[in-house]
């Protein structure tokens, strides 16, 4: 397969003035994921700064309650900054430091991965700023101080819907003026390459770890890893390990938002098309001139028009399945998992935990479903009282 | 020989750039009018998009202003069929690169040809990425204008030996935008790219006085003058056309 590419999908769309930038970013990933003074590093940051390996932990009153396959959740809220956002982070941070990069800037949607990018800035000395849409600071204006505690300046920014697609053509705007000692830690596994690749290798521990994890359980593999898709890091990283395991089933949850027939949603694989946006060709929800859609969904990590291309790329093989999930699933998913288990998820988890909920009791006993909970849901809480009818601010 | 090189053969030219649809369609085409009489030598459309990631804030807003007004593909495609039954200036479509895969890269080629569009400049469609677009291009006799940047370094020689039309070195980083000093690094790009190529350089980015103009021309075979006007265009709507008139006159004596 071509450089960067998941079938059709992937590519580098950006400006002239950033692929020299671009291309070094490549070499120097190419150059330093074997090296073990790299791996050795980074191995040891993931076990003792981020608390790797995360638990794998068998819902047992869920499982009871729904009747149905046993339900495991892979347990990526209790990394040290509360997602599996960190894998990623430290791992481009690591590797900017390699290049002597001194700056990094970063995007954020619900502030998961711009607080993890100000943590890894803040532990390895790089200067930081990060970029949210000026909604997503209201929604989540705890991630925002927390990134100011940290240390990061965060920039707020007011263009188009002022969401996660924003922040990135803000970010990529950044990058462009100022490239020579910038590093931009992109969060997901979307925009050009090596980025998709990239952020994927950083998060494929996710689903390693699920192998190992389940086989020690178990003695065998799950039948069904579920998780939420917005850009998909978390989703792909828990695949990864599962695309060659053909009897494994894989499920991303998107957020529809209102449902995916209201204008309100960021269901992309069920509402988008093919384009070219962000540095990548994937699915984007837009019209039929291209002009990209604005999408909503109560998530503001999910609430994003556009999708990583190698998710594009196994919807069309049908290795994956995508299902939409709206905000009020998801809620009902949020509150369901808090008092029945004692976890609070993240809104954008409790999409895939809104999926167990509705496959677990059709599926027999003996059924293995994996659900990975991305983050923790404390920065939620406030929204979700607001969602309800609580009039509950920070 | 095609209009894009004889425009630049006859002098240096003058690019100014319009967002297509901003304030209206109407006004757009009363602009290209104004542009061409007082000097222009080739005309840039901007075509409007949601989300377009090399623009600074005064473009960013035309673009908002453009889409709202409702400004599509196909509206631009009539206006520069209505502009050509007057005149016979260079016109450019300055796209993204999504509005022409989405509205089908074939399709939107042979619009600009009957339309008669002579050349197409996409931003955010690096050389690496060309063959996109190159054959519909090609097929349909549109030229594709290639970018050169001031961190294009080694990449300069092999954009410029296969570039086309001409050559948009993009004068610093960043996003477009006015800009009150100028580096000269892009003066270096042109060198090296006239070591392997003929095609006329154009310099853009940040070009907003007559001054400015006048030292970007002197460096290279033409200047692209782009916020400047559209912050013409936002300040004054409808009453726009004396204003940029007469700012493109100033950039035209500079250049000359």
């Amino acid at each position: 397969m071509e450089e960067g590419r998941f079938g059709v999908y992937g590519g580098r769309y950006i400006p002239e003035t950033l692929m020299s930038a671009i291309l070094e970013l490549t070499a120097a990933y190419e150059r330093w994921r074997s090296e073990p003074e790299f791996t050795g590093e980074l191995a040891e940051l993931l076990a003792n700064y981020a608390g790797r390996p995360s638990r794998l932990y068998f819902a047992r009153k869920m499982t009871e309650d729904l009747g149905g396959a046993k339900i495991y959740l892979k347990r990526e809220d209790l990394n040290h900054t509360g997602s599996h956002k960190i894998n990623n982070v430290l791992g481009q941070v690591l590797l900017a430091k390699k290049m002597g990069k001194t700056r990094v800037i970063a995007e954020t949607g619900a502030g998961q991965h711009g607080v993890a990018a100000a943590t890894a800035a803040a532990l390895m000395d790089m200067e930081c700023e990060i970029f949210m849409g000026l909604e997503d600071t209201e929604r989540q204006a705890l991630n925002v101080y927390r990134m100011e505690l940290l240390g990061a300046k965060v920039h707020r920014v007011t263009t188009g819907s002022m969401t996660l697609k924003d922040a990135v053509s803000a970010t990529m705007r950044e990058w462009a003026s100022r490239v020579a000692d910038t590093h931009y830690v992109l969060g997901s596994v979307m925009g050009p390459h090596p980025f998709p690749t990239m952020v994927r290798d950083f998060q494929a521990v996710i689903g390693r770890e699920i192998k190992e994890q389940m086989q020690a359980a178990e003695g065998r593999l799950p039948d069904v890893v579920a998780a939420c898709v917005g850009g998909g890091s978390n989703a792909i990283g828990s695949f990864y390990d599962f695309i060659a395991e053909s009897g494994v089933a894989l499920v991303g949850c998107e957020a529809a938002g209102l449902g995916v027939t209201d204008p309100r949603n960021a269901a992309t694989m069920a509402n988008g098309s093919v384009g070219i946006f962000h540095g990548m060709k994937s699915y984007f929800c837009q019209d039929e001139y291209g002009q990209i859609a604005p999408v909503y969904s109560i998530s503001a990590g999910l609430d994003y028009p556009g999708v990583g291309p190698e998710h594009a790329a196994l919807l069309d093989s049908g290795r994956a399945t995508y299902v939409p999930v709206t905000d009020a699933e998801a809620v009902e998913a949020f509150d369901y998992l808090s008092r029945r288990e004692g976890i609070i998820p993240a809104v954008e988890s409790a999409h895939a935990v809104a999926w167990a909920l509705r496959a677990a009791p059709g599926m027999a006993r003996d059924k293995i479903i994996v659900v990975t909970l991305s983050g923790r849901g404390d920065k939620d809480v406030a929204a979700i009282a607001r969602y309800k009818g609580v009039d509950l601010h920070e | 020989m095609n209009r894009i090189t004889e425009a630049f053969g006859r002098r240096k030219a003058l690019i100014p750039f319009v967002t297509g649809g901003d304030p209206d369609m109407d006004v757009t085409e009363k602009l290209i009018y104004t542009l061409a009489d007082a000097g222009a030598d080739l005309i840039e459309i901007g075509v409007p998009f949601s989300d377009p990631i090399a623009e600074g804030p005064v473009i960013l807003a035309a673009s908002d202003r453009s889409l709202r007004a409702g400004c599509t593909a196909d509206k631009l495609f009539d206006l520069v069929r209505r502009v050509r039954r007057r005149t016979d200036i260079p016109l450019l479509f300055m796209t993204y690169l999504n509005p022409v895969f989405v509205y089908g890269s074939r399709r939107f080629m042979e619009n600009c040809a009957d339309a008669g569009i002579d050349g197409l400049i996409v931003p955010d469609m690096p050389w690496e990425e060309r063959a996109e677009l190159l054959d519909d291009c090609a097929a349909c006799g549109v030229t594709l204008v290639s970018m050169l940047a001031p961190t294009s370094a080694e990449r300069v020689r092999r954009i410029a030996a296969e570039a086309a039309g001409f050559l948009y070195c993009v004068s610093s980083l960043g996003v477009t935008g006015e800009r009150r000093e100028i580096d000269h690094t892009v003066a270096g790009i042109v060198a090296r790219a006239r070591e392997v190529t003929d095609v006329p350089c154009a310099v853009g980015f940040g070009i907003s006085t007559p001054a400015q103009a006048g030292e970007m021309a002197a460096l290279a075979d033409g200047v692209i003058v782009g916020s400047a006007i559209v912050r013409l265009i936002a300040e004054h709507g409808a009453d726009c056309l004396e204003p940029v008139g007469e700012f493109t006159r100033g950039l035209r004596a500079a250049i000359d």
